[in-house]
């Protein structure tokens, strides 16, 4: 009977979509929660200059990002994952390429037509 | 300052914008077609009573799931669609061969008329003509090459379907209640904003876009899904049919750009209806953001509707050379890169908006390098061809066709993707020539080669072979004569979208172009007395085998129509050319020992019901008739609601049904088959 359900079945199945044990569960909200109080510590406490807690901030929300995708969201290479990992990837590329070229685009715009002059 | 009056042009609570003024009585163009399409309905209504077919069409047609039947609706829709557009074409081509003049008023079609036309033919001929052909193919084919029983989600099939018929209805209702846009069919702001366009015309652009642009996206998840997750056992990707390919990448560049036409609608449904100002000046606004964002969609939407041809003529190449594809692993990643390449190009349809040098090299280059991945593939199907038994059926000649005529186009292509060359020809006919060079050369010759050859497998026969030939010939040399002439004009200074001109110099050109449109139209009407002529003697070009051309690819295997479940056992993939390679080894009508009992999905209401809410919603919201959005809104909701709650969406196909069934087909096959005659 293993080939005569594929047409619905596609639909109760979880696109390959693992889920995680306890232990991952957990070793992610510790990295998340760490991730979140770093940047309120440098800034509530002065722990580094200007320029540093910025980096500091966007270093830890790239991180989290991470964090959140592999932990809670249980992307990795492994085979039944690929296709997950890919298409976020590549959503990643074009969104990237759409937001970068917009405001390439529009900032040269701004400046040649001397729109906000 | 937000002032209501001066967005809300007084609507009635009751009727809204609609009043009996809204009925375009006073035009002599529309009235003759508005009566003759009333009373033409009428008669197909009484028609369908008198027969009592209704209940017929809503139980085989209107609530089936079955992506043969939908892709057969796709493309009926698309054939009455293209009627429409095509009247616009004949009617700009006639208006410009008589409208020499140094001021308004030459030719039959006024100004605002015109600018209707040019607009609506844009719209109809993307949106409602080559999707859905190409969504309509994918539909009929897809599955079946890569051994499936249906789409991944067969609700949201004719969901979308429904939700693209809504669309067409929307531009259908446009011509006789109110207006159409006088944009242009991108509808740039200014122009498309509430201060130029006060009334109805650009709100049906928007709704009907919004609408059938939501049902593609659907489409879009839907076949990514089937593809990826619904294959034949044994099927790996580099074994699948290089039409599949093509759809894979069409489907991916639809859930990657179709967002953007969703979002962009909405800023300017916004902009129009409640005020905001994401595209007008005031408070910051940017009409430049909205060229980038249209066609950050829009580029990407004409390799949706290339690619997919590209996968036809692959299929028809191999075939009818008789040879297995040349470079299949080299056209798949072409096609691949075209996906992503298709992505970064989208400034070339805006180089003189005032972007600085960099910006345009870059893009630019980017577009020259789409030449190199097209390039490759026009050298497969030639080296396909090379030393094969070519065979000159009614698909390969659209392919041949299709080779010289695409190649040119994508000759001038290159040409315009030069900067400094674009600011002459930017907006000029030149830039006309070109698209419909690519596009009637390259995706409508391939969608045509597409019904050609896979017609039995949707209805059981196969098309008149001598007629296709024929209408080939006459839309091949009708392109050449409508669209050489607009080369030439362009060069010589012609914009687009004039609706008369003062130098009467390019007058002998237009006539050669209404020549070729009319040549054009002897094509269309072929093609339709075509299929007259093979319903008509259906008896005597039915495909009892399943496989009239010789195929090469898994649809082949099926008989023609397939039966509904597709495939009674699932497919074992050994090779690319399944079929073929089935043949060769006499594996290919093998009765199996026992059949399975086939889960399948049952027909459903809701996406016609849904789509027909979203239709009053979508028709109260271009009228401003709100308590009908209301109703329209709270309909689709409800009925999405009450359809989740049903239980009873799949049944069990029993297996004496489907002994039946293959059984009759295997008798045929042992009678018509040449391969069961050989063997015997």
């Amino acid at each position: 009977m293993s080939n005569h359900d594929q047409t619905l079945d596609i639909q109760h199945s979880h696109g390959g979509a693992a889920h995680g044990s306890v232990k991952e569960y957990v070793t992610g909200l510790i990295f998340s929660i760490v991730l979140t109080a770093l940047p309120f510590a440098a800034l509530m406490f002065d722990l580094f200059s200007a320029p540093i807690t910025l980096i500091v901030i966007l270093l830890c929300a790239i991180a989290q990002i991470f964090v959140q995708l592999i932990f809670f969201l249980h992307m990795n290479s492994s085979s039944e994952q690929l296709w997950n990992t890919t298409s976020a990837v590549f959503i990643v590329l074009i969104v990237a390429i759409l937001v970068v070229g917009s405001i390439w685009i529009i900032e040269h715009l701004n400046h040649n037509m001397l729109m906000g002059h | 300052m937000v002032n209501k009056a001066t967005i809300i042009t007084d609507p009635d609570s009751l009727t809204g914008k609609l009043t009996w003024d809204s009925i375009p009585l006073h035009d002599p163009v529309i009235l003759p077609v508005m009566i003759a399409v009333i009373l033409g309905g009428l008669a197909l209504l009484i028609l369908i009573t008198k027969m009592g077919k209704w209940q017929y069409l809503w139980d085989e047609w209107f609530t089936s799931v079955d992506h043969k039947k939908i892709g057969i609706m796709y493309i009926i829709a698309a054939i009455v669609m293209l009627i429409r557009g095509f009247s616009d074409a004949l009617m700009m081509r006639a208006q410009q061969a008589f409208a020499t003049a140094d001021s308004v008023g030459a030719g039959f079609l006024p100004p605002e008329h015109y600018d209707q036309i040019f607009t609506a033919h844009g719209v109809i001929m993307i949106f409602f003509v080559a999707m859905p052909l190409v969504v309509g193919l994918m539909n009929i084919v897809v599955p079946l090459q890569i051994g499936a029983r249906d789409v991944a989600f067969p609700f949201l099939n004719s969901l979308s379907f429904w939700l693209f018929v809504v669309g067409a209805i929307l531009i259908n209702i446009s011509l006789f209640l109110g207006e159409f846009a006088a944009t242009g069919w991108l509808a740039y702001p200014p122009l498309s904003g509430i201060e130029y366009s006060p009334w109805v015309g650009v709100d049906y652009w928007l709704w009907a876009l919004q609408i059938s642009g939501i049902g593609t996206l659907l489409t879009g998840v839907n076949f990514f899904v089937t593809i990826l997750r619904m294959r034949a056992p044994g099927m790996k990707l580099m074994q699948m049919p290089v039409f599949t390919w093509t759809s894979l990448c069409a489907n991916v560049l639809i859930i990657a750009s179709f967002p953007i036409l969703t979002v962009t609608l909405t800023l300017l449904t916004l902009d129009r209806y409640i005020g905001t100002h994401f595209f007008t000046n005031d408070l910051g606004g940017n009409q430049m953001m909205y060229v980038n964002l249209i066609w950050a969609w829009g580029h990407p939407e004409v390799y949706i509707l290339i690619l997919p041809a590209f996968g036809i003529f692959s299929e028809i190449t191999a075939t009818f050379s008789r040879k297995r594809l040349f470079g299949y692993t080299s056209l798949v990643w072409a096609t691949a890169a075209i996906m992503v390449l298709a992505m970064v190009v989208w400034l070339h349809h805006f180089f003189t908006m005032g972007a600085g040098a960099s910006v345009n090299a870059f893009f630019g280059i980017a577009t020259m390098i789409i030449s190199i991945p097209t390039g490759v593939k026009i050298f497969n199907w030639l080296f396909t061809m090379y030393k094969g038994r070519v065979e000159f059926t009614a698909s390969m000649w659209w392919t041949c066709s299709f080779l010289f005529t695409f190649t040119i186009g994508g000759m001038t292509g290159v040409m315009l993707a030069i900067p400094a060359a674009d600011f002459v020809l930017h907006n000029s006919l030149f830039l006309i020539a070109h698209f419909h060079n690519v596009i009637i050369g390259g995706s409508v010759f391939g969608y045509f080669a597409g019904m050609t050859y896979w017609f039995s497998k949707a209805t059981g026969f196969t098309l008149d072979e001598n007629l296709g030939k024929i209408a080939c010939a006459l839309w091949t040399v009708g392109f050449f004569f409508a669209f050489m002439p607009l080369y030439i004009l362009g060069f010589n200074g012609m914009t687009r979208r004039l609706n008369y001109y003062d130098n009467p110099d390019w007058a002998p050109m237009l006539w050669i172009a209404a020549f070729g449109a009319m040549i054009i139209f002897a094509g269309i009407l072929v093609q339709l007395y075509q299929i007259y002529i093979s319903i008509r003697d259906r008896n005597k070009n039915r495909d009892l085998t399943g496989d009239p051309w010789n195929g090469r690819t898994l649809e082949w295997t099926t008989s023609s129509p397939p039966p509904f479940y597709n495939f009674a056992i699932m497919p074992k993939i050994h090779d690319r050319d399944e079929h073929y390679y089935k043949k060769e080894h006499g594996i290919a009508y093998e009765k199996p020992d026992k059949y399975a009992p086939i889960h399948m999905p049952k027909n459903t209401w809701a996406g016609i019901v849904i789509s027909g809410f979203s239709l009053i919603m979508g028709f109260a919201c271009i009228w401003h008739i709100w308590w009908m959005a209301i109703f329209g809104f709270v309909g689709i909701v409800a009925s999405w609601i009450i359809y989740s709650f049903e239980r009873n969406k799949d049944y069990y196909v029993q297996v004496n049904e489907i002994e039946k069934i293959e059984s009759a087909h295997l008798a045929d096959i042992a009678e018509y088959h040449p391969i069961s005659k050989a063997q015997s």
